[in-house]
């Protein structure tokens, strides 16, 4: 086979190959999209924060993710572009915990401590009522 | 020495990429050797991670945990908000979608049942204290909720510094109280299914708190937690110097 057309089958292969970072773009397309939605909406309220922005990316994964799965567009490859980065999830928040202002908390006196200890117990024995109430009424 | 720490420096993120590694080894063995389990090794390396934030704070006199010793500085990086939010957003793959918009009205709820509550219990607790202006309730209040809503409500109704700064440690504490309990308290508070999980990142909101807490409890959930809890601070930053500190200037 001459070399000319050996590299010309290299090439078509590349093309149709299914690579790991087109998985790792379409979660980056989802994430700035959604981002970018988010920062906008909390610019409209005309509030200094970003509302839902990963909250949108999120539901933009999910129905572009059924969508291309649907139509066969979605390789292994392509996939193990996204579970890499969900399997890194942990060790990023790892990361993050080892990041916070951990001494802020602890030197907030007494006040801080409590307003942050007490809400956060109520809200904790709320969600079990809330859940609760919800699934009884949903089997009604 | 300088040039071994000038070049870990130099590489701080991939540094931060061992360590983290180390970090997660030595817990997975803790749990799985000595503590049979009991809790889940991702629990023991947040609390770690906590302790070197802790230590980082106290060598530096830093706000960033470890990320302020130079040559964890990668950590900034590894544990900032970008690849959190990225990796939250890739957990999303594989997420029931029907599930989450059955629970669609639950979250809702949750999301200002969440707000309201944490911000009058914690209000309530600032004027117990002897903070009884409208102000300085609201901003604390709104500090309870999370450590951005806090400062964003201060600011914008023009609260005192000290109290500014109190309502963000009322923040990270809750972040952190958050982080390490939820493994603790979620067999007491039914969360082992997608639903409650949602309700609870509505109630709870605290996106560090809430993703740690659910990584910790169970990695499936956390898609589902995450995603009520991201419209958390933005609703909060939208309500409490709004309607709720006009509620509360009406009554104080």
């Amino acid at each position: 086979m001459p070399i000319t057309q050996l590299n010309n089958y290299r090439i078509f292969d590349k093309i149709n190959q299914k690579m790991t970072i087109y998985g790792v773009a379409l979660l980056a397309t989802c994430y700035i999209a959604g981002q970018l939605f988010g920062e906008g909406l909390g610019k409209i309220l005309g509030i200094d924060a970003n509302v839902g922005g990963v909250g949108f990316a999120m539901l933009l994964l999910i129905v572009l993710g059924n969508w291309l799965q649907k139509r066969n567009f979605l390789a292994p490859e392509t996939e193990k572009g996204i579970s890499f980065w969900s399997q890194m999830y942990i060790p990023v928040i790892v990361a993050m915990s080892a990041t916070q202002n951990v001494n802020a908390a602890m030197s907030g006196g007494f006040v801080a401590l409590l307003a942050g200890i007490i809400p956060t117990a109520v809200a904790f024995a709320a969600i079990s009522i809330i859940s609760k109430s919800f699934k009884s009424s949903n089997k009604k | 020495m300088e040039i071994i720490s000038n070049f870990l420096i130099k590489n701080g993120l991939i540094v931060a990429f061992a360590v983290t590694g180390a970090i997660m080894y030595a817990s997975n063995v803790f749990s799985d050797k000595v503590l049979n389990k009991k809790i889940p090794g991702a629990a023991i390396a947040i609390i770690v991670g906590l302790l070197l934030a802790y230590a980082g704070g106290q060598m530096t006199g830093g706000t960033n945990g470890i990320a302020d010793v130079k040559i964890f500085s990668g950590f900034a990086l590894l544990g900032g908000s970008m690849l959190r939010d990225f990796t939250i957003v890739s957990t999303a793959m594989g997420a029931s979608f029907v599930v989450m918009r059955q629970t669609g009205f639950a979250g809702v709820l949750s999301l200002c049942l969440g707000i309201v509550l944490t911000f009058v219990v914690g209000a309530v607790i600032a004027y117990a204290f002897g903070y009884t202006d409208a102000k300085s309730m609201t901003t604390i209040g709104a500090g309870a909720c999370t450590f951005i809503i806090g400062p964003v409500t201060g600011t914008a109704i023009g609260a005192s510094s000290q109290v500014i700064a109190l309502s963000i440690a009322a923040g990270v504490v809750k972040s952190i109280l958050v982080t390490i309990f939820t493994p603790f308290v979620a067999k007491y508070i039914g969360l082992n299914n997608p639903h409650t999980a949602m309700i609870y990142g509505g109630m709870i909101g605290t996106t560090s708190g809430v993703a740690a807490g659910l990584a910790a409890t169970d990695p499936k959930l956390v898609p589902y937690g995450a995603l009520t809890a991201t419209f958390y601070t933005g609703l909060g930053c939208l309500t409490c110097p709004s309607i709720l500190y006009f509620i509360m200037s009406r009554l104080f």
